[in-house]
């Protein structure tokens, strides 16, 4: 490579192993020195990088003096430049940046669209939910069942473990207070109060939200993305009366039953500590659990615990069918939906405690 | 002339479980050929590229690249032949989350140390070559399904790879598209000595940018050899095959 008479010769091979060297070297070589034409003569061979550094060239120097000629290129190099040449390629631009203030406003106003939607969706579900009960034809068949084992089931052990341990530990850190105060037998109401009215509903959602919501988003999402859906539609199937109408009543059924199993283990865990630790006697410790329960506080638990399965399938399936995007999508949109129902179950949670105080 | 081939395969066999998909195929690749492979939807023609690729291990037999062996070499001597190969989907398998830029950036980004600005011009120019120039900062999730096969060969000739394998590159495009396609195929092995293998059943296709065909039927390669020695050879699957494409 060597520059005379203002022509920078190039030579060798230009494939895209050289090209990194070759880039900085011819950079340096030309440097400060006036290059109207560039001969192309003693490259013997040429690829797609090689013709982009010719056209990189070409249009740094061309910036600077106004025209570059190439020559004497052999005809197969050549014929290479011209199919890979950049030079003549429209720009397209770049991607448009996004400002602060323009993504804020997006936000807000995908928010309020996407909270206006999911009570669309859920105002649809109910609907069906409740022709459903009376007509079962439309649905998939034998969902109900496969959805409550599912649902329901299949979350028992987990449910029950973590309902075990809170108890547990809750006793645990009371234990030591109530001691102090020669207040021994109010363990019992204050396991009983707190699990029923709070944690055994609180957790058990949070449980579903994790399981059943990321299930129901993800199965409802990847039906979508590969045009399953479309597919239930173009058979005259409605897709929310087929796929979420059964997880509906399914969730409606088992969730009362999930909240009874996890008050039982909780109060175990709490009793375990009342009788070994506090010293209490069984008979105590159950009498007084029950005592200090109304019936309203067993209805407001079932109560809200099926308000929040409703909340939970209703986001789940908003996310599914709201997915965008292909395979990737779903992953987003299963993310989304727990995220977002578990937001929803704890606000609400709230907002019954209020209510109910 | 004789040349050497450049991929040699011996008495490939190929299983899924216990089902023989591919058996005892022997074929050889010649450097700057076009090679067609053809034969019925399921006989195997996937699974071939896939296996002489070790995207699947095949159970038994032998591929060569260049002369090398190269089922039993190890991951980072592979990854070396792998440099030279670009290889297109029957799906396209662009990544999805991130746009078709990207997409034919990370081979370039990875294997090479080429500067951002020639980088930036070879996939502009790789994009436009599969006429894609205004899709350059798309989704693949936004893409037509004919614009995902386009978009995924840009990204496998990102490199020039030394061989191009694709897997019907014109599945689902217009004669006009799947036409320009060919001509980019030949231009490619014109002009930088590519060796590529296609799938495709296209028989206009075929007649234009076929040097070599391979027929394959029920795991067993029935001929090798150029195009007019196939229409000669008086095999009743391949001539049921080009007979029935005709009209
Ligand atoms: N991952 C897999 N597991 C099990 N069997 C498979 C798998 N992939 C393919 N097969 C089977 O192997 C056979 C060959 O499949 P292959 O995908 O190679 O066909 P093909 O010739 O590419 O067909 P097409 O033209 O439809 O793409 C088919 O019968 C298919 O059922
Ligand atoms: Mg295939």
């Amino acid at each position: 490579m060597r520059v005379q008479n203002n022509t920078l010769y190039l030579e060798g091979d230009f494939l895209k192993n050289d090209i990194p060297r070759l880039e900085s070297a011819i950079f340096a070589q030309i440097k400060g020195k006036q290059i109207k034409t560039i001969d192309l003569g003693g490259i013997s061979r040429i690829d797609s990088a090689g013709v982009a550094l010719l056209d990189e060239l070409h249009q740094k120097l061309a910036a600077t003096i106004g025209i570059l000629f190439f020559k004497s290129a052999s005809l197969e190099v050549q014929a290479v430049i011209d199919t890979f040449t950049t030079l003549s390629l429209k720009d397209f631009g770049s991607k448009r940046r996004v400002g602060f203030y323009e993504t804020l406003g997006e936000m807000l106003l995908s928010g309020i669209q996407q909270f206006w939607q999911t009570l669309i969706l859920a105002s649809e579900i109910f609907y069906y939910s409740l022709v459903g009960l009376v007509n079962r034809r439309k649905q998939r068949k034998g969902s109900l069942t496969q959805q409550m084992l599912l649902l329901g089931f299949d979350a028992l052990p987990i449910v029950g473990l973590l309902s075990f341990i809170i108890g547990f530990i809750i006793a645990l850190q009371s234990a030591a207070l109530l001691r102090d105060f020669g207040a021994n037998v109010f363990i019992a109401d204050l396991m009983s109060v707190s699990i029923v009215r709070e944690l055994s509903p609180l957790i058990t959602a949070i449980i579903v939200a994790g399981r059943s919501g990321s299930a129901i988003a993800s199965e409802i999402a990847t039906m979508q993305v590969t045009e399953e859906l479309d597919a239930l539609k173009m058979m005259a199937l409605n897709p929310i009366r087929y796929v979420v109408v059964p997880k509906f009543h399914a969730i409606t059924i088992v969730m009362p039953i999930l909240i009874v199993f996890s008050i039982l283990i909780g109060m175990i865990g709490g009793g375990i500590i009342a009788m070994g630790y506090l010293k209490l006697s069984i008979e105590v410790f159950y009498a007084r659990s029950i005592n200090i329960l109304s019936v309203k506080d067993l209805l407001i638990s079932f109560g809200k615990s099926i308000w929040f399965a409703w909340v939970i399938v209703i986001i789940g399936s908003h996310f599914g069918f709201q997915v965008k995007g292909g395979a990737e999508g779903v992953g987003k949109a299963t993310t989304q939906a727990v995220v977002s129902s578990i937001f929803a179950v704890i606000i609400f949670d709230a907002i019954f405690s209020l209510l109910y105080l | 002339m004789k040349q050497e081939p450049i991929i040699e395969i011996t008495d490939m066999v190929a299983k899924y479980g216990e089902r023989t998909v591919l058996d005892g195929i022997s074929v050889n690749i010649y450097p700057g050929e076009i090679t067609v492979i053809l034969g019925g939807s399921g006989c195997g023609k996937t699974t071939l590229l896939k296996n002489m690729l070790r995207l699947y291990e095949p159970h038994s037999g032998s591929v060569k690249f260049c002369g090398t062996e190269i089922l039993s070499m190890g991951e980072r001597e592979f990854d070396e032949v792998l440099k030279q190969v670009g290889m297109l989907f029957q799906n396209g398998a662009l990544l999805n989350s991130i746009s078709v830029y990207d997409n034919v950036s990370i081979p370039l980004e990875q294997h090479t140390r080429l500067s951002r600005a020639i980088r930036d011009r070879i996939i502009r120019v790789k994009l436009h070559l599969v006429g894609l120039s205004e899709a350059i900062y798309k989704f693949p999730s936004e893409l037509s399904g004919g614009m995902k096969k386009r978009a995924a060969l840009a990204r496998a000739m990102a490199l020039d790879p030394m061989i191009l394998f694709c897997d019907e590159p014109s599945a689902g495009l217009d004669p006009i598209t799947s036409e320009a396609l060919d001509e980019l195929i030949l231009s490619l092995k014109r002009q930088l000595g590519m060796t590529i293998v296609i799938v495709t059943h296209e028989l206009a296709s075929i007649h234009r940018i076929a040097d070599k065909i391979i027929f394959l039927d029920d795991g067993k390669m029935l001929f090798n050899g150029t195009l007019a020695e196939a229409e000669k050879a008086a095999i009743p699957q391949i001539d049921h095959f080009f007979a029935v494409g005709r009209f």
